[in-house]
């Protein structure tokens, strides 16, 4: 900073410091700011989890010791054992390649699922959002209907329709179902967002509508995207094993579900081969927590009054003092030995 | 020499199922660019109002703003040469930032979008806006607003202003959010920018102090309503109109109060 | 030329509350009770159900011809009548026009003619249903009134012990509602039926019994029902509580909050007066929004324990292809669900005082 212009306080020539220029951010620190919300442990731990099950789904062919439909009649309703890790089915199928194909099924059906219905709900959240007046209460009515009309019925009716769907007609069906509450949650977000003033600016400046909404807005809203994102997965995962399950989406595609389904109709759950029940189950589970945690991670991200409410009771629970006491005990503090000026003095700031 | 012309805009805005605000009534002004118009009044005045109008950001219900005599284009490329000769800076300095981008970027989308300067030239030109409202380029072309204190914020708003070579600009409670020890310095390089290049400012303020130091003529607004106006002297130290008045008697005097605290301190300084 | 985004002049950018402006002289004014929040809510739901009606309409056009017209000519014993308003149902009329079958479909609803099943014995559809209704309603209602007590109640106490030894509590009620419903159903009935042996392993009473209002037929119905109740309100637990929970740690952050407590007022009534009687707002709304996600929780319910419900009626017509009996139950489940979120809706307009004031 330079000599004060002829007016300017004294004040603000000593107060003013040199900034040590910053180095141009690379595309890896960019990249690494725009997942600022994964680097938590919960969301570490969730995606790792994700990953592990996304690789199985990748090599299914090459990890599963068997083939899923080989039947073995000598070996039937066997328990664990060294040969067959998670026992037999009723025709002695492995339980083990059956899940480890299964995976295949959960991960596309899934995600591509989540991928449909996220974008419809940009689309329509975003837009609905950022328009004002009929046309963003029509998209908003809109938005409930899908909301409000229950879902796994319609899924049922409209999936009993088809022979026999292929794995991305199931997805489809999923996510046009599920975009709703994505969209309901995004069109809140953006008509907060769309009054704060730097689109406000970028408005005035003459900024055209398609880069406000892609460059401008976009990113503010990429945690909420995110978050939506995984919990339609989870619901998606959930939706597709449930329908297998229950038998209204075909038993020839593979998924835990269907695996379940078998189990079930062969009376597995009445004469306890647990083996066979139970680990379809607890993936399901699993993946359902692991994709929790990712959410719980971008939660405490969005929302920071999440995450240290509980550290700031358990440390001031440390010094003796509940977080609810409406008393704060007074303490003596030790004298200071230089005084505020002085301090002032040798750290100059802005 | 460019002249704005707000010539009687009424703005009412409707409440749902509780009826009508009347946010502006009958309000006119001139404003010519070399000159310093202060828009003085509590909060709920109106003032903000008449910035959105004047931005395009609002229309009014009745009357209409004109440039140089003709009225503004609501649409098209007449709408994009009005914005381009009008500019507003935003009373927040975090809020008026985007902060996913950095302050190059802030400064560079006016130039592109305006055409002002050849692309070539871009990167100078926003080196040399920066250097303007005395901040260091190389310290915070790259960071992002919030690592920059208020009062460099509220410069980087004020290049991103002056970037697309305004001839009036409308300054919107600038330095209300600003920590009082540099209120002064960025009210001054205003002051210094508007001599300068010769712009019209309208200065939207409740400090009454601060509207007269900077500007030349003072209109005072009350619930939608300009109750006076005149020269900033004029005004300040010889209001007409009670409600002028009352925010003048309002005003903080260090001299009047400090006689009846003395007790309290002790006679210390 | 780039499209700037103009104020296009039909537009009305006048709404104060959308705005934000801080202007007060009111021009005209005038009071009025909650109706016109309650009176929007209901056009949207006529809305609603229209569009489900609608839906439900072109359901079975949607399939493959001979479906349908097989299903007829299955059954040959179907009374002229009962076929007459087959055809009008699922859409056999091909010789009427699409509108005009539309309007036989109107017709028929508001005569309150679904239809016959076929799976039932050529039973009147409203039959059917009406029967079945009662148990659905009955166990979901109760388990879902006690899921959300239990959960809001908990979230509560939690987010007011925040840091406490209560906080390991959300992971694990989360942890139960991630688990596949179904899943949860069918182990419970393997350890508590099959080896416990503590309840029977499905449906509503015993097969032998008969409905009656005894004392002994309701002992039965509770004990058959224990176990299905249980489950859901185990899964549904998680969600109520985390969602509680989260709004409690937002609002005992505000400023009110510590306003009553440096009053001297007792933490009790913070806790409940003040911070819980805000937090629950939110919670009613994500509770009419997630009545439909119930609905399906239902019908998964009632295929594991083989309760007799509506959700198993529609399972049942699905496999049967009783396409007359599967758009009389969708057409009930949406009704069901548009009427619970509309006493959601009038419970929240009356909470909520900031409803209320902006009529006044």
């Amino acid at each position: 900073m330079n000599a004060p212009a002829a007016g300017t306080p004294e004040t603000l020539a000593v107060r003013t410091r040199t900034v040590a220029p910053a180095s141009a951010p690379t595309f890896g620190s960019r990249l690494g700011a725009a997942f600022a919300m994964f680097r938590n442990g919960k969301s570490l731990t969730g995606l790792a989890i994700i990953g592990f099950f996304v690789l199985i789904a990748l090599f299914a062919d090459v990890l599963a010791p068997y083939p899923p439909t080989k039947v073995d009649n000598a070996r039937r309703f066997e328990p664990p054992s060294a040969d067959h890790w998670l026992g037999t089915t009723h025709i002695g199928e492995d339980v083990l390649s059956q899940v480890i194909h299964g995976t295949r099924g959960v991960i596309v059906v899934g995600f591509l699922a989540a991928a449909i219905a996220t974008v419809i709900a940009i689309a329509v959240g975003v837009i609905a959002g950022y328009l004002r007046g009929w046309k963003s209460e029509s998209l908003s009515a809109l938005t409930n209907v899908f909301l409000v009309i229950p879902g796994l019925p319609l899924i049922i009716i409209v999936a009993s329709m088809f022979e026999e769907p292929p794995l991305w007609v199931i997805a489809a069906v999923l996510g046009i179902t599920g975009w709703a509450w994505g969209a309901r949650v995004l069109r809140a977000q953006t008509m907060s967002l769309r009054n704060r003033d730097f689109i406000q600016a970028a408005r005035a400046n003459g900024e055209p509508l398609r880069r406000i909404v892609t460059v401008e807005m976009l990113p503010n809203l990429m945690a909420l995207i995110a978050a939506s994102f995984v919990g339609t997965v989870t619901a998606a995962i959930l939706g597709l094993t449930t329908l297998s399950y229950i038998g209204v989406i075909p038993v020839t595609t593979y998924n835990w579900g269907t695996i379940l389904n078998w189990a079930s109709a062969q009376g597995a759950f009445r004469q306890n081969q647990w083996w066979w029940y139970l680990p379809p189950g607890l993936c399901i589970a699993l993946i359902g927590v692991a994709l929790s945690l990712v959410n719980f991670g971008i939660d405490e991200y969005v929302n920071p009054r999440l995450r240290s409410a509980g550290e700031r009771a358990r440390a001031l629970r440390k010094k003796g003092i509940d977080v609810n006491d409406a008393v704060t005990a007074v303490r003596s503090i030790p004298a200071r030995t230089t005084t505020p000026d002085d301090e002032l003095a040798q750290n100059p700031s802005r | 020499m460019t002249v704005l012309d707000v010539s009687h805009v009424t703005k009412i805005y409707n409440v749902r199922g509780a009826g009508q605000i009347r946010a502006l009534d009958d309000v006119s002004f001139t404003l010519r660019s070399g000159q310093t118009i202060g828009l003085v009044g509590q909060s709920g005045s109106g003032k903000s109002t008449i910035a959105k109008i004047l931005t395009q950001l609002e229309t009014p219900t009745t009357g209409e703003v004109l440039l140089d005599g003709k009225p503004v284009p609501r649409r098209g490329r007449g709408l994009r040469e009005y914005r381009q000769r009008l500019r507003m800076v935003f009373q927040d300095p975090f809020a008026s930032l985007n902060p996913y981008h950095s302050i190059g970027y802030h400064i560079e989308r006016p130039l592109r979008l305006d055409g002002v300067v050849p692309a070539a030239e871009i990167d100078a030109e926003v080196r040399r806006l920066l250097e303007r409202v005395r901040l260091t380029p190389d310290a915070v072309i790259d960071r992002r607003p919030h690592e920059l204190s208020g009062g460099q914020r509220q410069r980087v708003a004020i290049a991103r202003a002056l970037a697309s070579r305004p001839s009036l600009l409308v300054a919107d409670e600038p330095v209300s959010m600003l920590d009082v020890s540099i209120r002064l310095g960025v009210l001054n390089l205003l002051a210094d920018l508007q001599r300068e290049e010769g712009l019209g400012v309208l200065y939207i303020t409740h400090d009454l102090a601060t509207a007269r130091h900077f500007s030349d003529e003072i209109i005072v607004l009350n619930q939608g309503l300009i109750v006076e106006r005149g020269s900033a002297d004029d005004v300040i130290l010889r209001p007409q109109d009670p409600y002028t008045k009352e925010l003048r008697a309002a005003s903080p005097d260090p001299e009047k109060h400090f006689a009846s605290a003395s007790g309290i301190l002790g006679g210390a300084q | 030329m780039t499209a700037i985004a103009p104020i296009p002049t039909g537009e009305t950018h006048d709404d104060a509350l959308v705005v934000g402006t801080t202007a007060t002289r009111a021009v005209k004014g005038h009071a009025r009770v909650p109706w016109r929040f309650l009176g929007s809510r209901a056009l949207f739901y006529l809305f609603t159900l229209w569009a489900a009606l609608t839906i439900n309409f072109f359901l079975p056009r949607m399939m493959k011809g001979d479906a349908v017209d097989q299903y007829l000519a299955r059954n040959r014993n179907v009374s002229p009548e009962a076929a007459e308003a087959l055809r009008a149902l699922l859409g056999l009329d091909t010789d009427k026009t699409l509108w005009q079958q539309y309007l036989d479909y109107w017709g028929l609803l508001l005569r309150g003619d679904l239809g016959v099943s076929l799976l039932h014995g050529l039973r009147p559809v409203t039959e059917v249903i009406a029967q079945a209704l009662p148990w659905t309603i009955g166990l979901v209602g109760f388990a879902t009134i006690v899921s959300f007590a239990i959960g809001t109640i908990g979230g509560a106490v939690i987010g007011w012990r925040r840091g406490s030894r209560l906080d390991a509590l959300v992971p694990i009620t989360t942890f139960l509602g991630t688990i596949p419903y179904f899943w949860l159903g069918l182990l419970a009935i393997a350890v508590f039926s099959v080896n416990l042996e503590w309840f029977p392993i499905g449906k509503a009473y015993g097969v032998g019994s008969k409905p009656e209002l005894s004392l002994e037929f309701i002992g039965e119905v509770i004990h058959h029902g224990t176990l299905p109740a249980l489950t859901i309100i185990i899964a549904s637990l998680g969600g109520w509580m985390l969602g509680m929970r989260n709004m409690m740690l937002t609002v005992l952050d505000e400023d009110y909050i510590t306003v009553a407590q440096a009053k001297g007022m007792p933490n009790r009534r913070v806790l409940w007066g003040y911070a819980a009687r805000n937090a629950v707002l939110p919670q009613i709304q994500s509770f009419a929004l997630s009545i439909g996600f119930i609905v399906g929780g239902t019908i998964v319910m009632e295929m594991v324990f083989s309760y007799p419900g509506v959700g198993k009626l529609l399972l049942d017509a699905t496999n049967a292809k009783d396409y007359a009996l599967m758009q009389g139950v969708f057409l009930i489940l949406t009704i069901s669900v548009l009427v619970a979120n509309i006493i959601a809706d009038i419970a929240y307009a009356f909470l909520d005082p900031r409803t209320r004031q902006t009529e006044a």
